[in-house]
């Protein structure tokens, strides 16, 4: 964040959970490595095995690992409240936490808990399956019903380790998570090898206003992006409300619009999380978004699909109906 | 060389060669003999004392899963609903409805300067009175301008008023979370439910940022109270030592009058299994006499009243989801199994059945790989097992310290709400234990509840709820056998058993010195056995002189 309020402006936290070896430690070393200058905070629940790649760590003490770029990862053990006060009076004070949840906790517990913290907010709630167990594990005598939980409190599924099992097997996960968890959007990827963008949000604000597709960094065959212009005035939240339907696969979306009643305002979707909050004044309008390309089809077709749904909304919703 | 020789009305030793003697012999702080005066006087030149002569002395008591916390919680107002001996000998009063914690925290109030100050209360127990709620608005009653807490018995609960809602930023309406209701204006009520909801507001009415850690002060009040319990040894079943409070702790254990031996478990927290296992043994060699460290302890799920302990089917009786999972059954296996493989000592939170299964089969699958002889896992708290269940604790060599408190405390809670009938009966299942040969524990797990291994025997024995009933006749154990569980039995599961819990040749000069006869004032008295003190190697701690 460039912006000179970012002190006080509350801190973005994103929730990655899952079972034990769905990768989420790899996803975790990946966005560090793709930080492209933000400061990441990593909370993890336990320094078990180190959860940074030795050639990112720069030092290392007691509960705190620095971090190539500025990043930092504190281990906060039984006390996550305590950890995340710690973090907002650490200076400079991170961009964006990533809070590593441990294998059995409930992303949708930790997720609560940040929206009681003075000073944060909750950026999207992500939960890893791994391709080749998630089912297995989710009809597990012991650990099934905290796994279905998991999977039920996400915003996104990230199936992950597809390479590891055959295409139709791959497939066959893949239906299975959308039919069980409709709530969440899903992405697929190898080895945690995910846009930044669709965990951390877009760089800028400008980026989205520009109307410009938000950069997707690396070879995304699995996904697209796309941007467009609202035409005049819009209903704000009933774009929000649209856009995490399940239809369109959006992972990731950032718009600054003109709401008809309440003005500029700032649309964020994560999955299927939606927040719309007042924009800075002078935001320039335009939204850009990721979608998985399984639900949303190619580019073009994405951004004809964003531009009729910011032009069915040109008015109020009431006025539609 | 000349020894000490006292005398007593009568003294239960626990050795079942020679289970009642009229004297017991000590030298060096350990035990010469047991037995009668002319047997004693053959070890040569002694002293006579006669001070305990109308005293029934009894092995020290062994408290074998406490928390030394306990002592630093008496810094704050005690609101429970039941008499409650402080470390200093006081008797606090229960406080028998809202109105009377509120007078009693008005009282404190008074008494503390600048308006701002925080007070905080521990122990409330709101079950006990009825239907009503404890919230905000009561504790204004206290102050408006201080923040006030009180935390419940369980230590799952935290009530606190409106001023300490606002200094954590929750006097606002929009919350969404399950550990925070929400009154009918939208604002909280004030409870906060569960440790994510509890801290926030926590550190601004006192209570210290890790409540889980004990203090030198907190250390020193907590052995005060092991006097007045007559406990010579109690187990400290989950700290993190790291080594300024290691160093605390022996220095202040290491004081010739510290009146107690504290076995401190390090828990499995923010450290792998193989660091962990490689502490415990470092840990191991730095034990003293009157510190023992070396051994493991991990949490697998939460507590029963809570509803997040975890439960085999029909679940719990309310209707209320499964509870949780706090370690993965990945890392229990290799800890297990790389624990038996070192020879270092685990001791495991179970509360519901699931959790007991899950680590019991996770402990058959490490011991197949790793046999180990006398290994004495222990299962802590271990609630609702069931018969199967104590079978396969016996098959696998396991021990199992239960807790019986519960059943007074919250009895009737069980049976009306969170297991039902059947099982509630069945909790802390002590004769099946014994019967079925598992070498067992009873436990107070203070400050969840009062130390006092003679109260926990009393619970045992008679298996009364608060209200009167008698929960599971079946599952009530005889006196004798309930004062080998808070001697011999605990020592057994900390594996001291060589050395304690009971008066013969060779063990440490330890007694609980009591004014009345356990075995005589029958059980339903059990738990008004009068304590005069302690001895502890040899040395004479009066509670009166504490
Ligand atoms: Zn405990």
């Amino acid at each position: 964040m460039s912006t000179t309020d970012s002190s006080t402006a509350p801190l973005p936290v994103t929730v990655i959970g899952g079972y034990l070896g769905a990768g989420k430690t790899t996803l975790v070393n990946h966005l560090l490595r793709h930080a492209a200058g933000r400061r990441l905070a990593v909370l993890v629940n336990e320094f078990g095995d180190l959860p940074i790649d030795a050639d990112l760590i720069e030092a290392e003490d007691d509960n705190l690992i620095a971090i190539a770029g500025g990043c930092v990862c504190c281990s906060y053990g039984n006390d996550l409240v305590l950890a995340m006060l710690d973090l907002t009076k650490m200076i400079p004070r991170p961009d964006h936490v990533l809070l590593e949840a441990s294998g059995v906790a409930l992303p949708g517990a930790i997720a609560a808990t940040v929206g009681i913290l003075p000073d944060y907010e909750l950026a999207g709630v992500v939960v890893m399956a791994d391709a080749e167990t998630a089912r297995q594990r989710a009809g597990d005598r012991y650990l099934g019903d905290t796994v279905r939980q998991q999977f039920a409190q996400a915003d996104i599924i990230v199936l992950n380790r597809t390479d590891l099992v055959p295409p139709s097997e791959r497939e066959a996960v893949r239906d299975w998570l959308i039919s069980e968890y409709p709530a969440a959007r899903q992405v697929s990827t190898e080895r945690g090898q995910l846009p930044p963008e669709i965990l951390l949000g877009f760089r800028e604000a400008r980026e989205a206003a520009t109307g410009q597709p938000g950069p997707l960094h690396g070879d995304h065959h699995q996904l697209v992006s796309a941007s467009a212009v609202p035409e005049g005035p819009v209903d704000a939240q009933a774009i929000a409300d649209r856009l995490i339907a399940p239809d369109l696969g959006l992972l990731r979306a950032k718009g600054v619009v003109q709401d008809f009643r309440a003005g500029l305002m700032l649309v964020q979707i994560v999955g299927s999380r939606a927040e719309v909050t007042p924009a800075p004044p002078g935001s320039d309008v335009g939204m850009v978004c990721i979608a998985s390309r399984d639900a949303a089809g190619d580019s073009e077709l994405l951004a004809s699909r964003l531009k009729q749904i910011l032009a069915k909304f040109s008015l109020p919703v009431e006025a539609i109906q | 060389m000349s020894f000490t020789i006292y005398s007593a009305r009568k003294i239960i030793t626990m050795n079942p060669n020679r289970p009642e003697a009229t004297h017991v012999a000590v030298r060096d702080g350990r035990i010469l003999g047991a037995g009668t005066l002319e047997e004693l006087v053959g070890w040569g030149a002694h002293e006579l004392d006669e001070r305990f002569a109308d005293k029934i002395l009894m092995p020290g008591l062994v408290e074998g899963h406490s928390h030394t916390m306990e002592g630093t919680f008496w810094r704050y107002i005690y609101c429970g609903y039941f008499d409650r001996m402080d470390p200093d000998g006081h008797i606090w009063e229960g406080a028998r409805s809202i109105e009377a914690v509120v007078e009693r925290l008005q009282d404190a109030a008074a008494k503390l300067d600048g308006p701002d100050t925080p007070l905080a209360g521990w122990s409330l127990d709101a079950i006990y009175y009825g239907d009503r709620r404890v919230d905000r608005h009561d504790l204004d009653k206290v102050a408006s301008d201080r923040p006030v807490g009180v935390l419940n018995a369980s230590g799952h609960i935290l009530n606190v008023n409106t001023r300490a809602l606002e200094l954590a930023g929750l006097l606002r309406t929009g919350i969404n979370h399950p550990g925070i209701p929400l009154g009918s204006d939208g604002l909280p009520t004030g409870e906060l439910k569960g440790p994510d909801a509890m801290t926030p507001v926590g550190i601004h009415v006192g209570f210290d940022r890790d409540l889980l850690a004990c203090d030198e002060s907190g250390l020193r009040q907590f052995a005060r109270l092991c006097v007045r319990a007559g406990v010579t040894t109690a187990a400290d079943l989950a700290n993190l030592l790291p080594p300024d409070a290691v160093s605390m702790m022996l220095r202040v254990t290491g004081e010739a009058d510290y009146p107690a031996r504290i076995v401190s478990l390090r828990r499995l927290q923010n450290m792998t299994v193989p660091e962990i296992v490689d502490r415990a043994l470092e840990l191991r060699g730095m034990s003293t006499e009157k510190l023992r460290l070396g051994i493991i302890k991990v949490v697998s799920d939460g507590s029963i009243q809570g509803f997040s302990a975890r439960l085999r089917w029909p679940g719990y009786y309310n209707g209320a989801p499964n509870g949780l999972w706090y370690v993965p059954p990945e890392q229990l296996r290799e800890m297990f199994a790389l624990a038996l493989e070192k020879g270092v000592q685990v001791h495991t939170h179970t509360n519901g059945d699931e959790a007991t299964e899950l680590v019991m089969e996770c402990l058959e699958e490490a011991l197949r790989r790793h046999p180990a002889p006398d290994h004495r896992f222990t299962l802590q708290h271990c609630q609702l097992a069931d018969a199967a269940q104590f079978r396969r604790m016996k098959a696998l060599g396991m021990c199992v310290n239960l807790f019986p408190n519960h059943h007074f405390y919250w009895g009737d809670q069980h049976f009306a709400m969170t297991v039902g009938p059947e099982r509630a009966e069945r909790m802390n299942a002590c004769a099946t234990a014994v019967a079925t040969g598992v070498p067992m524990a009873i436990h107070s797990d203070a400050p969840v509840t009062p130390l006092g291994p003679l109260f926990t025997a009393w619970c045992a024995v008679n298996r009364q709820t608060a209200s009167g009933r008698t929960l599971g006749e079946n599952e009530r154990i005889d006196v004798d056998t309930a004062l080998r569980a808070i001697t011999l039995g605990a020592a057994y599961t900390l594996k001291l058993d060589g050395e304690i819990g009971s008066i013969e040749t060779g063990k440490r000069a330890d007694f609980a010195v009591l004014e009345d006869d356990p075995r005589e004032i029958g059980a339903e008295k059990l738990k008004d056995v009068g304590v005069w003190g302690t001895v502890l190697g040899g040395r004479i701690f009066p509670a009166a002189g504490i």
